[in-house]
């Protein structure tokens, strides 16, 4: 079992160590709201290799989903503001 | 401030915080290791106990029942805030929005009846694998929020609405109390879990906390598609306005 295990730890921290910077380096927007998604299922899959199914699911749906509707929406809010001044 | 300045200023802010992180970090407990003993206890009793196989969903809508109800409301309470913020008078919907392609309308539209029934398996095995009611709830929302995406904005507001979605979310509420107050009248504290253990391991198992399940996965269902319902009318009647 933890032959297996610490591989996928490994591989799932070294994916989070490149999330992060790509959506810091990300500059546009919308690209922005997909990056932050794609990194949340990389947490999602670190959640599940530590054994925490539970957290992996709630994250799965609020990162990938949730959060990222918001996102748009208040995206396209300040666009279409900023278009009419 | 100069670009310089901004430097000058960051450096010796970062590098504090590297060394205080680095010191925090020679004081953590060795991998593994697990200060818990709440945890160690519901691990042992939670099975044989309750007859429930995820001991995470024994602690929240059993052991810890109450506890859970009070987020319930905080989430209530959020909803009701945000509907308010963002209520709006007038309306125009007489504008189209429609997805044209085929292949998103067909195919999205099965990924909504897999991601409902996905969302509805995870609430009702939540005492026999992971998942439960919140995680279930969420996902059978952000199912139906594909109606959106694959569909239309007409499709999916015969849904959500407020029409709709406020009793549902009301019910899932009530719900949670009515099955603490059902304890009450039984002659025992609130929330306890009145009915058998069942049998772990399978459907038939939770007792009366498998109702407190459902009821708070009725409610964050309802909860979330109030909020998408909100947050999408705020985005998609303007942009409708605009088109027409």
């Amino acid at each position: 079992m933890i032959g297996t295990l610490v591989p996928l730890q490994s591989v799932g921290f070294a994916l989070v160590a490149l999330g992060a910077p790509a959506i810091v380096l990300t500059r546009d927007l919308l690209r922005l709201v997909i990056v932050n998604g794609f990194y949340g299922l990389v947490l999602v899959v670190l959640f599940v290799v530590y054994g925490a199914p539970d957290v992996a699911l709630s994250m799965l749906v609020v990162s990938t989903v949730a959060y990222p509707l918001v996102l748009l929406v208040a995206i396209s809010r300040v666009r279409s503001h900023g278009r009419e001044t | 401030m100069s670009r310089r300045a901004r430097i000058v200023v960051v450096l010796p802010a970062l590098a504090g915080l590297a060394a205080l992180l680095a010191w925090s970090f020679t004081g953590l407990p060795g991998f593994g290791s697990f200060r818990g003993p709440y945890g160690i206890l519901l691990n042992r009793v939670a099975t044989p106990e309750r007859h429930m196989t995820n001991v995470v969903n024994a602690t929240t809508y059993d052991y810890r029942s109450f506890d859970t109800m009070g987020e319930e409301f905080i989430l209530f309470a959020a909803v009701i805030g945000i509907v308010l913020l963002l209520r709006e008078d007038d309306r125009d919907r007489r504008a189209e929005d429609r997805v044209r392609s085929e292949m998103v309308r067909s195919g999205g539209g099965l990924t909504v009846g897999i991601g409902v029934l996905v969302g509805l398996w995870v609430v009702a095995f939540g005492f026999v694998t992971p998942g439960g009611g919140f995680q279930g709830g969420v996902a059978v929302a952000s199912a139906v929020l594909l109606l959106f995406a694959a569909v239309g904005y007409r499709a999916w507001s015969t849904l959500g609405n407020e029409t709709v979605l406020d009793p549902i979310e009301g019910l899932g509420a009530g719900g949670y109390v009515a099955v603490g107050l059902a304890a009450l009248a039984s002659g025992l504290p609130f929330l306890t879990n009145v009915l058998g253990p069942g049998i772990a391991g399978t459907l038939w198992s939770g007792g009366s906390a498998a109702f407190v399940n459902w009821s708070a996965g009725i409610e964050v269902a309802a909860a979330m598609l109030l909020l998408y319902a909100e947050f999408l009318e705020a985005h998609a009647v303007p942009v409708m306005r605009g088109a027409s």
